[in-house]
């Protein structure tokens, strides 16, 4: 039967001609994923290196460090900022979803290669203004990554002249970028599933992709919204969110606005936004779990629902960041108690990865070392999250080294080990080599160890009260010099994470030019991107017929099978027929 | 946060419903074969486009909705001073109504293949549109000059804020207009924009409703 | 395999961690435990969970671990649907045992006792002041508009209630030990954070409306205040002190104090009686305040008379020039003798004043551009062009004459100058000046400053009347 999926129908590819076409203004997701990756990834660099000037400080702060008050501010929010949105928010979903979305749900291309491609142009330029921001007159905004007016608008920050409306003008930017790129990741996953890809039948990296995806589209606005009335208060003077205040000595001409208002806005859409970043690295750990433990996820349909349920909790318990910012104190009650709720699927996410492992025949591979990493980090951030989500348990913690170090645990080094862990699980399909193990061995240990050494110690400084967003500790009785030994050990662990990336980036780039040649599905997964007709795909991605998806995306170790893995492209067998 | 809340659970409604007839509770593992994959025996998938088009206008909501959740959050605060909205804000309506009524007579004519009306209907369209903005810029200089400037008041400047936003998407409207207009005058057939047409009448309608509810916002407050 | 093993190593060795580690909260001062045994049951709990789900985790790979030979093939088990409704309903109970506590201790902290009585606590960039309600037990009320030199909190001088209000222009508040009170917070400028570690409490300020906390003290001690919500450039300088004492202390202390309607009545410098009280300033300073460095005495004309007076006072209080490495200090201390009261120091504050001002010679040269990068910081609060601001508690540094302004620098960054407890603003500085890491450092910006304007100060705040 020849057939013509209707995702293949009236879908005209512009197939590329020279360089030019092929590899810069491309239109192919798989080109466009790498283009993001790879900015992502090198404005990621940049924020390692201002978190190392800043660790420098708070370490040695009178013998190594290099930076002024200033400047720590600035590398404070500047870190933050690039970290969340410019790396995690763009590699997760713009370089990961648009690479593995078409393949693994058998589409050619996004729907709009068109806007695909605008979409990574324009996240550039939003970089490139980011970027911009540490070469203008008071250099970049130094208001911490939240932004919080007035003191991002006002003298006494530094960048409140021209770095805080880059910063501001460079998250508008990103934010059309990204709704360009989102809109193609939600069209395609509804519109472009190839015959027989029912929803339940996608793999979880594609749902906690697709989901995010979603939260991001509803929620970015919000970041929009402050960011567009913030800056019409900066240049403009309005007074949306200014108060009257006097500042400096000097009456404002401001007045009546209030700077809550503008948390509420940011929250609604900073909390999505930490699953905009966990709900991607959710569903590609849950493969990368499968695949090398050889055996089904556990409790799939669980996990679905968990991922659905979790991604509409998400906005209904943002202002569990503000329970100390003066807020009605009564709204206390309901955003602890929506927030312990979902804690609820969470742990049964986590109960599930476990549970895939029972029993399982697990293969200890590279992927698979980062992925029970993540579980151990994720256990470890998820709990103390019930610490700052339980309102009154909050009070002492907040605004300490312990918040610090939980979002650290659960957005920074969790993502990050399933960001590895992925990089290492797909490299034989996006470059049609093999990694070198060995190396990818000893990135693991150190990266793990490593940050675990960094964050662990750091909640007991959060504990004692050390105060975040300090610059120096001098002459708080209550902090013992053995706090700031303490301090030095860890910035002593964080500089030798960092370097030891050093041996993820050769591996990468000798790997890349000379790794041995990659079998098409190395670790015998079944998922339909192992299916290519060629390794690395090339443009449209499969052959003259897209390929028909038969079974689920999770059979391993079926009984009666003669392999442990049953690709989904494979027909029913006589069995199952029978069995019906 | 009341309107944002109130739209985000009617999206998750939504979403949950439309999930919901995607079998999300069976047991996928106990189904095997094509069969179960009904899309395209009942022709469940329409054109691409289309559905791009209704996901953005979910965030395109988004961004109104918080908008107002905004506003009113901002109009409980002490210093409010509702704003007199100059009274060509009503002809200004009518002509938005008019160009909604001309892109849907447009995109009726073009599904009749009828090229001569949909010509008129397409130029009345951008006629109308291009009058409302206008109408919209004389309106904000009435108000300027009525002492109600960005500054002022905070009601003042959400004005501003509005108007002027719902006139930039209107702007984005009005661009796909003109590639569409000059695909007619450069005699395409009539097949090959219906869908065009179709998605700015889409738009069209939606940019008419968010008018009204922000007017009537205005209007009331 | 080795991944296992090292996962129950980091258990353990994060167990052992916590119980050898020092750092742990701070003693606590205040009436909530209950907040400590919320923590210690969160603790528990999550603890359990935390060692459990790990050793699970790891007997899991040690059991199920590929040995080479596909030996063990993985079990087919798409999933347990008892299983894992089990598990919800056990982590909902484990989740509502945590919540539970908290929801209620949250309630007492929301709701304020009715016998609490009230004091206010105000933040501005970057430094605390403080209200206490009078005899009549009630805060007068406030508005931005009404702040100025003279009435630096804003109170509102037409209300009855707020003329016996005790304005606290110190960071310094003393409180009086188990009763209970409800901290009013509010800023004059941008998001604060009222926190002391052992009162475990904490809450923003935020411009344009009033927080609030409450709690009962129950130690007698000294506590810092902590800004924990960034508020600019010298956030991490914003530090006050609470004093717990017992009632009769906290009685004197608050008799000390000055009222509103006591602070507008202070009367203006006079520079006419300062002028005969200026003689032996002359001595050393010169007639005209332009400064002898072969004496060690800085320029005193154009700088402001609101710094001239704070730091004579503080050479009579013993809080300036009583380190024992401070050998200029010590030799000025004594020579304040001659001014008698408080009154004396603002006359003769008003008539430096009045000097005319002069150009100085500088001595010290280093890279101005260098030096116009580190100014930034500085800049932020003595002004860009160096004007000094009343509002920041800083002084003018442009015309000031380098050697002076040098050895400045050298005492604070040595901790000569700024640590007694009661320079308010000293340690501010003590802090700041470490970002000056070397002699070039100083050298560089001090060039940079030599280039600063020195026209007469013609800033408002600066050149007020105190």
């Amino acid at each position: 039967m020849a057939y013509v999926a209707l995702a293949d129908r009236g879908q005209v590819l512009s197939h590329p001609k020279s360089f030019i076409t092929k590899y810069i203004w491309s239109q192919d997701h798989k080109v466009i994923a790498i283009q993001y990756s790879l900015i992502a990834v090198a404005v990621g660099v940049v924020a390692l290196i201002l978190s190392l000037g800043m660790r420098l400080q708070l370490g040695f702060p009178d013998t190594l460090s290099i930076i002024d008050p200033s400047e720590y501010m600035q590398f404070v929010t500047m870190h933050g900022m690039i970290m969340v949105i410019y790396l995690l928010t763009a590699l997760f979903l713009g370089g990961f979803g648009n690479y593995l979305i078409p393949l693994m749900i058998g589409a050619r291309d996004m729907v709009f290669p068109y806007m695909n491609m605008l979409s990574v142009w324009v996240y550039l330029v939003s970089v490139i203004i980011l970027m911009a921001s540490f070469f203008v007159p008071g250099g970049p905004t130094g208001a911490g990554w939240t932004l919080y007016p007035p003191q991002a608008i006002l003298f006494g920050t530094p960048g409140a002249s021209w770095g805080i409306i880059l910063m501001l003008v460079s998250l508008a930017v990103f934010i059309v970028a990204f709704t360009m790129g989102g809109l193609n990741y939600v069209t395609t996953v509804l519109q472009a599933r190839t015959r027989g890809m029912t929803m339940m039948r996608m793999p979880l990296t594609v749902w906690g992709i697709f989901t995010a995806t979603i939260l991001g589209l509803l929620a970015f606005p919000a970041l929009l919204v402050s960011a567009i009335m913030m800056l019409f208060d900066r240049l403009l003077g309005t007074s949306f969110f200014m108060p009257a205040i006097v500042s400096m000595g000097e009456l404002s001409e401001t007045g009546g606005g209030s700077p809550i208002l503008f948390q509420h806005l940011f929250w609604f859409f900073g909390h999505p936004e930490v699953y905009i970043v966990a709900l991607p690295a959710f569903g590609i750990v849950s493969d990368l779990l499968s695949v090398h433990a050889r055996k089904n996820i556990f409790g799939y349909r669980m996990m679905v629902w968990a991922i659905v349920g979790i991604g509409g909790l998400s906005f209904v318990v943002w202002a569990h960041h503000m329970y100390v910012s003066g807020m009605n104190p009564y709204f206390g009650f309901f955003f602890a108690t929506t927030t312990l709720i979902i804690a609820v699927p969470t742990a049964i996410k986590v109960y599930n990865w476990v549970l895939t492992l029972w029993q399982g025949d697990i293969h200890l591979t590279v992927p698979m070392l980062f992925a029970i990493g993540f579980i151990f980090t994720f256990i470890h951030g998820g709990l103390t999250g019930i610490f700052l989500g339980n309102v009154v348990v909050d009070l002492p913690l907040s605004d300490t080294y312990f918040v610090v170090a939980h979002f650290h645990m659960v957005m920074g080094v969790s993502p990050i080990l399933v960001i590895f862990g992925a990089i290492y699980h797909w490299f034989p399909k996006v470059t049609g080599r093999m990694f070198n193990d060995t190396l990818g061995k000893f990135h693991f240990w150190l990266t793990f160890l490593g940050t675990y050494s960094i964050y662990l110690p750091m909640h007991y400084l959060g504990f004692l009260g050390v105060p975040r967003r300090y610059y120096a500790f001098e002459g708080i009785d209550f902090i013992p010099e053995s706090a700031m030994t303490l301090n030095s050990g860890i910035t002593v662990a964080a500089i030798f994470v960092a370097v030891t990336q050093i041996l993820f980036f050769i591996n990468m780039f000798w790997s890349t030019f000379r790794g041995p040649k990659a079998d098409p599905n190395p670790w015998n997964a079944t998922s339909l991107e192992w299916f290519t007709p060629q390794t690395p795909p090339i443009h449209g991605n499969w052959g003259p017929e897209l390929p028909q998806v038969y079974r689920w995306a999770y059979e391993y170790s079926a009984p009666g099978a003669d392999k442990d893995f049953t690709p989904q492209t494979d027909p029913p067998t006589d069995a199952e027929i029978a069995a019906r | 946060m009341i309107t944002i809340i109130i739209f985000i659970f009617v999206s998750v409604g939504i979403s949950y419903w439309w999930l919901l007839r995607q079998r999300v509770l069976e047991k996928p593992w106990l189904v095997t074969g094509t069969d179960t994959d009904t899309r395209e025996d009942i022709g469940r998938t329409p054109p691409a486009a289309r559905t791009g088009l209704i996901v953005f206008l979910a965030v395109v909501t988004s961004v109104f909705s918080l908008f107002i959740s905004a506003y009113f959050m901002r109009m409980e605060l002490n210093d409010w001073r509702p704003v007199d909205e100059p009274g060509l804000l009503w002809f200004n309506t009518l002509l938005l109504i008019m160009g909604s009524l001309s892109i849907h007579w447009c995109s009726r004519a073009a599904e009749d293949l009828n090229v001569k009306t949909v010509k008129i209907t397409l130029l009345a369209t951008g006629l109308f549109t291009g009058g409302f903005i206008l109408g919209q810029l004389i309106a904000w200089q009435q108000l300027n000059e009525a002492g109600y400037g960005l500054r002022s008041n905070p009601a003042s400047a959400f004005f501003y804020l509005f108007t002027g936003l719902h006139g930039l998407h209107l702007l984005g409207g009005l661009w796909v207009w003109s590639k569409t207009s000059i695909r007619v005058l450069a005699g395409a057939e009539l097949e090959q924009i219906q869908l065009s047409v179709e998605l700015c009448r889409n738009y069209w309608h939606y940019l008419l409703v968010v008018w009204i509810v922000l007017f009537a916002l205005l209007l009331s407050t | 395999m080795l991944v296992a093993i090292v996962l129950i190593l980091l258990v353990v060795g994060s167990v052992a961690f916590h119980f050898l580690s020092p750092w742990w909260f701070t003693p606590l001062a205040s009436n909530w435990g209950a907040i400590d045994d919320t923590i210690s049951i969160t603790f528990w709990v999550t603890g359990a969970v935390f060692i459990a789900i790990n050793l699970f985790m790891a007997y899991a790979i040690i059991r199920y671990r590929n040995r080479g030979d596909n030996s063990q093939p993985a079990k087919y088990e798409p999933e347990n649907m008892k299983l894992e409704v089990w598990l919800t309903v056990l982590t909902a109970i484990g989740v509502a045992a945590m919540l539970a506590p908290g929801l209620y201790v949250w309630n007492e902290f929301v709701n304020v006792p009715e016998e609490a009585w009230e004091f206010e606590a105000v933040g501005e960039q970057w430094r605390w002041t403080f209200r206490l309600p009078g005899k009549d037990d009630k805060l007068g009320t406030s508005d931005p508009t009404f702040v100025n030199i003279d009435n630096p909190l804003g109170v509102n001088p037409n209300d009855p209630n707020g003329q016996d209000d005790l304005i606290i222009t110190s960071n310094i508040v003393h409180i009086p030990i188990d009763k209970p009170v409800k901290v009013l917070l509010r800023s004059k400028d941008v998001l604060h954070d009222f926190a002391v570690a052992q009162f475990r409490v904490k809450m923003d300020l935020v411009p344009g409306l009033v927080s609030y906390l409450w709690f009962t003290p129950t130690r007698v001690g000294t506590y810092e205040i902590l800004c924990e919500e960034l508020c600019g450039l010298a956030h991490f300088t914003m530090r006050g002190r609470v004093v717990v004492d017992d009632q009769e202390d906290f009685e004197a202390w608050r008799d000390s104090q000055m009222t509103f309607a006591e602070s507008q009545q202070i009367a203006p410098g006079d520079p006419v009686a300062g002028q005969s009280l200026y003689a032996v300033c002359a001595a050393c300073h010169g007639a005209n305040g332009e400064g002898n460095v072969a004496l060690n005495s800085p320029k005193l004309s154009g700088q402001a008379d609101w710094y001239i007076h704070r730091q004579i006072s503080y050479f009579k209080q013993g809080i300036r020039g009583a380190h024992e490495d401070d050998v200029y200090g010590k030799q000025m201390a004594p020579m304040v003798a001659v001014l008698a009261d408080d009154a004396a120091i603002r006359n003769v504050s008003a008539y430096i004043k009045t000097l005319p001002e002069h150009p100085v010679d500088y001595s010290v040269t280093g890279d101005i551009d260098r030096g116009r990068k580190l100014y930034v910081t500085c800049g932020t609060c003595h002004g860009l062009n160096g004007q000094g601001n009343y509002a920041l508690n800083s002084p003018r540094l442009s015309g000031q004459e380098d050697w002076y302004l040098k050895r400045q620098l050298h005492n604070f960054r040595q901790g000569i100058r700024g640590k007694h407890p009661h320079d308010l603003f000293g340690q501010q500085m003590v802090s700041m000046s470490r970002m000056l890491r070397n002699e070039k450092d100083v050298n560089d910006v001090l060039a940079y400053i030599n280039t600063l304007s020195i026209e007469p100060l013609t800033n408002q705040i600066a050149d007020a009347s105190l």
